[in-house]
């Protein structure tokens, strides 16, 4: 039983952090089609954004706070990744729409150049230039009206870039000259340490979990429930779930499906931060940390179908717990007696690795019944 | 996207077939054995393109997972190759079996003693497995993006498989070939490279025959009709599954022979050729040359790995940024690829730029056109 529940937690844990970047990766793909192969590299850069965001709570003005970077570092990567994310879907994805494999392997090329950006930049400049892309994005849509009605506004719209490359050249200096290990670029694994309230164990019946991984699980609830919260009850939720379902009728009914897409691929995005942050909590934080979940993501894409939070739910914890029941050999723990070419069998499988290969297999077996996932949006066209 | 929209005169093809086979007769003797191994090599991943542009360019395609099948044929040639030359190690299997005490050569290793199937398993063997994987995709319907990415996941999976099974194929220290021997001559040696080489130009040449007759004729035609609109190629009456299998499985086998001849030439067969990076940049060889033209396949697979090695050489760090942007700029910028632009109407459209008008086409030319029998 104990054993059962040990298992039930691990799988979870794994689940969790499946689910939260495979969230932002599935209604992405629900809305616009597109797989987006730079998710992986938008995790890598919530999990430095933690590192980044632990350094600065080091300096002696936030030393009182450093216990809370870790929920602060939660927002600040959500930010970081979206406003990459949206950038990308603003200068590459809209140019593709409609020809989702071109997509596919342009973002591949993005997802190089950010592995190489964060081997060659030195992760201050990176914070700098990610300020300046904030403040170039954001500041022109906060304008009053007058101003961005008027014949003027690209002039101000310019201005307004100017003043955010020099207010990142000016954070990126003067973080580079505060905190040392941020100054120079280099390609070595960092590590994340978690804060003090974080390390140890709670003792739930019987049973010692990990805080982090308790810590994670609570991550994936808020953001899922934040998740199902938006795209049910606000406004542009509603408007998200309307061009997902049909795009050309929602265009027609005067729904901006530009501002849908952006707004999408940026929470898209965002997600892949905030589980760039627990996957920060589980080891070292390298440019090729977002490599190892995301093909798992891809997974969970396909079993869970697309349009429905649900399926991605139950996708990702049954990805995770089969992981943990079948990499950790804990059948045969649960069940010792069992004949032995089948245990044999168990134990073939019973590494992290040869994991993945029963589990894909298991998924190709699954999709023979069901190839549009468990739940596939119902349609009576052709072609979706 | 029409094949070829002009029609190279036929002096210069020939021409163009002479300065190659003439360049294919030359290079061993001009270059210097390290350069001629490179080029050997890549000529051998021409191969494994040529199946790309087959898959992708003219079937649409997009598999993420060629390394599968390329790594394959690796190791079908360097199993031969170390079972055939471990005579002098203990219990006459492959010396690092001692290394994991094991003392009894896997059955799936004895059938490679014999040269005719290996000969043979190094095609057939990727193709069956193509053939199995892209027959249980495409029975239900999946394509597009979701075919990539399940063909990204076996890719991992594969990969997964040869990398944690040491006591059976070396796991992630892969199979050595340069110390091995191949009638009675190591495999490594300079001699023996030369040929290899030969037989790499030899089999593109090879290659680039079959897939042109693949793609010409009516099943040709099916698989361009399965590119566009598969739905109607459905309603027309025909089984889209059949014709991906056959074409997926045909890729298959093209990219196991492509492995074969690229292991012997680099002297080592490992997992890493089954890593997800090098199977998307054999995607953007092909990108780059223009998919849907064959000879594009293959000029995109030399000049793409060719200008890597140099770019790598000088500067290590910046073939990334390189190589991201040439995935980003081919998709959006150059979306036929270099020669497909060249054969479309780039160049004039270039001119046009420039201010030379185009050529306004008259009646007399097209008549002209259509006696040399032009008429697509």
């Amino acid at each position: 039983m104990e054993l059962l529940l040990d298992s039930l937690f691990n799988g979870v844990a794994i689940g969790s952090v499946l689910l939260v970047a495979a969230l932002g990766l599935a209604i992405v793909f629900g809305l616009m089609g597109v797989i987006n192969l730079a998710h992986g590299e938008l995790m890598m850069l919530g999990a430095y954004t933690t590192y980044v965001t632990q350094l600065i709570f080091k300096l002696p003005i936030l030393k009182p706070f450093y216990n809370s970077y870790i929920i602060v570092s939660i927002f600040l990567a959500f930010i970081v990744s979206g406003v990459v994310g949206i950038l990308l879907e603003k200068t590459i994805i809209r140019k593709l729409y409609g020809s989702p494999l071109e997509t596919l392997l342009a973002t591949w090329g993005v997802s190089l150049i950010l592995q190489q950006f964060v081997r060659s930049v030195p992760l201050a400049y990176g914070t700098g230039l990610v300020i300046s892309l904030l403040i170039g994005l954001f500041l022109p849509t906060s304008f009053p009206s007058k101003i961005k009605e008027s014949i003027n506004f690209k002039y101000f719209k310019f201005s307004s870039w100017i003043f955010a490359a020099l207010t990142g050249v000016l954070t990126g200096s003067v973080i580079s000259s505060s905190v040392s290990k941020l100054s120079r670029a280099s390609a070595r694994n960092v590590d994340v340490t978690a804060p003090s309230w974080m390390r140890g164990q709670i003792e739930i019946i019987g049973t010692a979990f990990p805080k982090t991984r308790l810590m994670i699980i609570v991550i994936t609830l808020i953001s899922v429930i934040a998740i199902t919260l938006f795209l049910n009850q606000s406004a542009w939720g509603m408007r998200i779930r309307a061009v997902t379902q049909n795009r050309q009728m929602s265009d027609c009914l005067g729904i901006s499906t530009e501002k849908v897409d952006i707004i999408t691929f940026g929470i898209g995005s965002g997600l892949a931060g905030v589980a760039g942050v627990a996957v920060s909590l589980l080891g070292s934080v390298g440019p090729n940390v977002g490599g190892n979940y995301i093909v798992g993501c891809f997974m969970v894409v396909v079993l869970g179908g697309v349009g429905n939070l649900l399926g991605t739910v139950l996708a990702s914890f049954g990805i995770g717990i089969m992981t943990d029941l079948i990499g950790a050999g804990r059948l045969l723990s649960i069940w010792p007696d069992m004949p032995l070419p089948l245990s044999n069998t168990i134990n073939f499988f019973a590494t992290t690795s040869m994991a993945r290969v029963m589990i894909f297999a298991l998924i190709v077996i699954f999709l023979q019944f069901k190839p549009t996932g468990l739940f596939p949006q119902k349609g009576r066209m052709v072609e979706n | 996207m029409s094949l070829s929209k002009i029609k190279f005169d036929k002096k210069i093809i020939l021409s163009f077939w002479i300065i190659l086979i003439a360049l294919i007769i030359a290079a061993p003797t001009i270059l210097p054995v390290f350069r001629l191994n490179l080029l050997g090599r890549y000529l051998s991943l021409s191969i494994v393109a040529l199946g790309v542009d087959l898959i992708w360019g003219y079937t649409g395609l997009l598999s993420l997972g060629q390394g599968i099948f390329f790594a394959l044929g690796g190791y079908c040639a360097a199993m031969y190759l170390q079972i055939t030359s471990s005579s002098e190690f203990p219990n006459n299997i492959p010396e690092f079996f001692a290394l994991y005490g094991v003392e009894k050569l896997p059955f799936f290793w004895e059938p490679f003693r014999s040269p005719v199937f290996t000969f043979f398993s190094i095609w057939i063997i990727p193709a069956f497995v193509a053939g199995l994987i892209g027959f249980l995709v495409f029975r239900n319907r999946i394509k597009g993006v979701y075919f990539s990415i399940l063909t990204q996941a076996s890719l991992l999976v594969f990969f997964n498989f040869f990398n944690g099974q040491q006591k059976l194929i070396n796991g992630t220290n892969g199979l050595k070939t340069d110390v091995t021997q191949l009638f009675g001559q190591m495999v490594g040696s300079e001699s023996m490279q030369r040929t290899f080489f030969w037989i790499t130009a030899i089999l593109v040449i090879a290659a680039w025959f079959f897939a042109k007759w693949v793609v010409k004729g009516r099943f040709g035609n099916i698989l361009i009709g399965i590119r566009d609109d598969e739905p109607r190629v459905r309603f027309t009456g025909y089984n889209p599954v059949i014709f991906k299998t056959i074409i997926f499985s045909i890729a298959g086998g093209l990219a196991g022979i492509s492995g074969a001849l690229y292991t012997v030439q680099s002297g080592i067969v490992s997992p890493q050729f089954m890593t997800v990076p090098f199977s998307i940049e054999m995607v953007i060889w092909v990108a780059v040359g223009g998919r849907g033209t064959l000879l594009g396949a293959i000029l995109g697979a030399v000049f793409i790995n060719y200008a890597k090695s140099l770019v790598s050489e000088a500067l290590p760090a910046s073939w990334m940024f390189i190589q991201g942007g040439l995935f980003i700029l081919v998709v959006t910028a150059l979306p036929e690829g270099v020669l497909g632009w060249i054969q479309g109407d780039g160049p004039r459209n270039l001119l046009q730029r420039f201010g030379l008008k185009r050529k306004i086409e008259t009646y007399p030319s097209l008549e002209v056109n259509n006696k040399e029998g032009n008429n697509e």
